[in-house]
């Protein structure tokens, strides 16, 4: 259960090797979050984090979890939640993808859009419902910026966690009177192992820094969360730039 | 509504019509969770209501007095008392009432006190339900004379997880019995209790009221008059620095005698007038200030209290619920809310208290106002919470900064000298440190899994502590 102080005492990450979700993970861990559920497609690294929350004095649980298996994600995820009470559910999987070769490759951009969107819409319908049985609870869903308008560099990407975006927002009105909070949370550029290599856009944020703003959005039982928060307002004067302007600017 | 298709008899009721999903939260208005409530209007409801719950399971709920969260139960059922409020039987001579769960004391007292009988405890506001007073057996200002509710309750009938009623005392069945009272609702619902109440000649208190100057003068206070008065507290300021650190006021009294009145008050002498409150609210909401005018409202306060006045009378009201003048006042904190956090820890522990009152004090917390009081001797109950020592009571908003690690930190300290923290209040503690402040936990769970194996009775606190 979420406390007054709104720390809560389970979490289930879907994407456990995210860096961002492990440095959401790794705050909470050390405050009141002493179980942890860590979903991910397996790896030494989903291990290594879960060894290191461990440390941090909470039990985890690795589960073997692949967005892009939908079929899977029901059995997957009722077993987790016939176990505990999840306070906190994070969506943190996604792919970048490579667009100048996933233009030309029908497969390759579909597969993008299969994680990132119908991948997430599967998860987020079960989780949302377990929720709903659970009578409390919050989904936080990794968007982006990118979700906001799709630009010429990477729309493959971001009209993926465009949809995403929408369908994150519609299920958190579908919840109100249900006990559940969806949030959700858009980056900007983030330092990561997602980004490595990648030239850093203005208003690039870390990790740590998202996930304090995860934890007080949280807290506070914000419907959206801007990292870093400024993007609000650059984003309501981008969304009103004309086209021709907005494909040639440096983002 | 048409007045002919009123008179029209009803279909039988089933006793889940009118169940419906309600978002719930305790009195500092955190963590709400939505369940399936319903409000039972007769006892014969209740079995269906308990063995049909779902896998989530049920609790009890009174008026939701209790600041966090155990009258709550997110994705389960809640059952409501407060439909259930039939005096049942009254025993003028002895003093003896019987009560359905969800009667108030607050009834209790509008009945009673015209007889000449007063509630045995009654805590800092009236509307609590009698079924409330057990599962937290509750104290009052007079804790070191009288203890607490559950001490009074000469039997109560319990609802269990196998729908079936029992009726405990403390001599025939003293397990079950001492371990519902304090227990929180978790082993099943009290449908119904007889209470001894305690014969009073008027219904207002004569009360001393006089100024102690910092800590050590106000637990020294405290202690000189344990004997003299039945109720006694002390309002401490716990935003005052250094000398005037700890500094109080004190409110200690009995019930009047008939000849104590003035005559004008003589001919209705158990009037009960419960919102007949002076014209300054003695004790100020603290969610309407911040550090800054909280510091000079209790200047303020301070200042205005009597050096010392002996033998005011005072009615029932502004001598032991002066909040509940002001109804829904906890809603001042905004939509962020606030909690309650109260300990109690061993006599002989004073430093530990100078500490927390400092460690408060500088960290400027706009807790305003705060209650300090000293408990005798505490009852069997498994849970009951209060414990011989002294006990202080403190309102945070949840939005103090600082506030979480505070806590943590005064929780330790509470710990380290042998005490621990109220249930009824609490919201947030670490679970680790509950068995080790309540030595019969591992008692209560080993109760619990016999009594229902599955977990019927289950609530939100129940989960978040792993009660
Ligand atoms: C302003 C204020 C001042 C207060 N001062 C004091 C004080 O001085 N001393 C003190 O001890 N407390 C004090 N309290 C706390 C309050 O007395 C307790 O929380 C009390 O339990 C509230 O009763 P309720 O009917 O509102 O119960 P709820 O808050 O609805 O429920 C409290 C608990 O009792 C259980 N319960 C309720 N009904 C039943 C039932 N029929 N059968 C079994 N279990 C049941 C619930 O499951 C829950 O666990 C104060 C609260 C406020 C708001
Ligand atoms: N970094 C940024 O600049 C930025 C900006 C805005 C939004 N975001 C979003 O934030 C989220 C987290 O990203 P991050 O920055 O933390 O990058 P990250 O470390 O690369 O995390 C993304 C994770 O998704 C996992 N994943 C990919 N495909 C998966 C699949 N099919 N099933 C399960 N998991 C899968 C990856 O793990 P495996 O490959 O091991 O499975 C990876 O750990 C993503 O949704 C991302 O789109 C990031």
């Amino acid at each position: 259960m979420k406390d007054s102080l709104g720390a809560p005492q389970s979490l289930l990450v879907l994407g456990g090797s995210s860096d961002i979700a492990m440095s959401t993970a790794r705050k909470m861990a050390a405050a009141r979050t002493k179980k942890i559920y860590l979903a991910g497609r397996p790896s030494q690294r989903l291990e290594d984090n879960a060894a290191e929350l461990r440390t941090l004095g909470a039990t985890v649980e690795v589960v073997p979890f692949d967005a892009a298996a939908t079929d899977d994600h029901d059995k997957v995820l009722s077993q987790v939640f016939a176990t505990d009470d999840i306070d906190v559910v994070l969506l943190a999987f996604g792919v970048l993808g490579d667009q100048a070769e996933d233009e030309k490759d029908p497969a390759r951009a579909v597969a993008v859009a299969h994680v990132n969107y119908t991948g997430a819409v599967s998860s987020g319908i079960i989780v949302g419902q377990a929720l709903k049985k659970q009578g409390h609870g919050s989904l936080v869903v990794l968007s982006s910026v990118a979700a906001e308008r799709a630009r010429r560099a990477n729309f493959i990407y971001g009209s993926s966690k465009a949809g995403l975006d929408a369908f994150a927002q519609g299920l958190g009105d579908s919840m109100v009177g249900t006990g559940v909070h969806v949030m959700v949370v858009r980056p900007g550029f983030v330092d990561t192992k997602m980004t490595q290599g990648k030239e850093k856009t203005p208003l690039s944020t870390t990790p740590d820094a998202v996930a304090d703003l995860i934890i007080t959005g949280l807290r506070r039982g914000s419907h959206t969360v801007w990292a870093p928060g400024a993007f609000r307002y650059v984003m309501s004067g981008l969304r009103h730039v004309p086209r021709p302007l907005f494909r040639r600017l440096p983002m | 509504m048409n007045r002919d298709v009123r008179d029209v008899a009803v279909p039988q009721q089933s006793s889940t019509d009118g169940v419906h999903a309600e978002r719930l939260y305790g009195w500092g208005m955190t963590s709400p969770s939505v369940a399936d409530v319903a409000d039972p209007t007769a006892v014969e409801q209740l079995a269906e209501l308990v063995t049909g719950a779902g896998p989530r399971g049920v609790i009890a709920r009174g008026l939701g007095r209790s600041y966090g969260d155990p009258a709550q139960n997110g994705g389960g059922r809640v059952v409501r008392t407060t439909s259930l409020n039939k005096i049942l039987n009254i025993d003028i001579e002895h003093g003896i009432v019987t009560a359905q769960a969800g009667v108030s004391l607050h009834q209790l007292m509008g009945t009673m006190l015209p007889l000449g009988w007063f509630v045995p405890v009654t805590p800092g506001t009236r509307y609590v339900t009698v079924g409330g007073a057990i599962g937290a057996d509750i104290h009052g200002k007079n804790h070191h004379s009288a203890g607490s509710f559950c001490q009074h309750v000469l039997s109560m009938d319990l609802l269990g997880a196998d729908g079936q009623i029992r009726t405990l005392t403390p001599d025939t069945e003293p397990e079950l019995f001492w371990a519902t009272a304090g227990g929180m609702g978790l082993t099943g619902i009290v449908t119904q209790a007889t209470i001894a109440f305690k014969k009073v000649e008027t219904a207002r208190i004569k009360a001393d009221i006089w100024r102690a100057p910092d800590l050590d003068g106000v637990l020294a206070e405290l202690a000189a008059t344990d004997d003299k008065y039945p109720y006694t507290v002390a309002w401490i300021d716990c935003l005052s620095t250094g000398r005037n650190l700890g500094r109080s006021v004190l409110t200690c009294g009995d019930f009047a005698k008939l000849d104590e009145l003035p005559a004008k008050v003589r001919k209705d002498p158990r009037k009960f007038a419960p919102l007949s409150l002076g014209k300054v609210p003695p004790v100020p909401v603290s969610g309407l200030l911040n550090k800054m005018t909280g510091r000079a409202f209790n200047e303020m306060w301070f200042r205005k209290a009597p050096v010392r006045k002996e033998g005011v009378i005072q009615g029932v009201g502004a001598f032991f619920h002066p909040l509940d003048g002001i109804m829904e006042w906890n809603r001042v904190y905004g939509p962020a809310g606030f909690l309650q956090w109260q300990f109690v820890i061993p006599f002989g522990t004073e430093d530990t208290l100078r500490q927390i009152v400092e460690r408060i004090s500088a960290h400027g917390a706009p807790a305003a106002l705060t209650v300090l009081k000293r408990f005798g001797e505490g009852s069997p109950g498994y849970l009951s919470f209060p414990t011989k020592g002294w006990t202080l009571a403190l309102d945070f908003p949840t939005n103090t900064p600082g506030l979480a690690q505070l806590l943590d930190d005064m929780d330790e300290k509470v710990l380290e000298a042998g005490g621990r923290l109220y249930l009824a209040k609490d919201s947030r503690m670490r679970p680790e440190l509950l068995a080790e402040m309540y030595p019969r936990l591992e008692a209560f769970r080993k109760l619990r899994a016999e009594i229902d194996p599955h977990q019927v009775f289950m609530s939100d606190q129940a989960r978040r502590l792993h009660l």
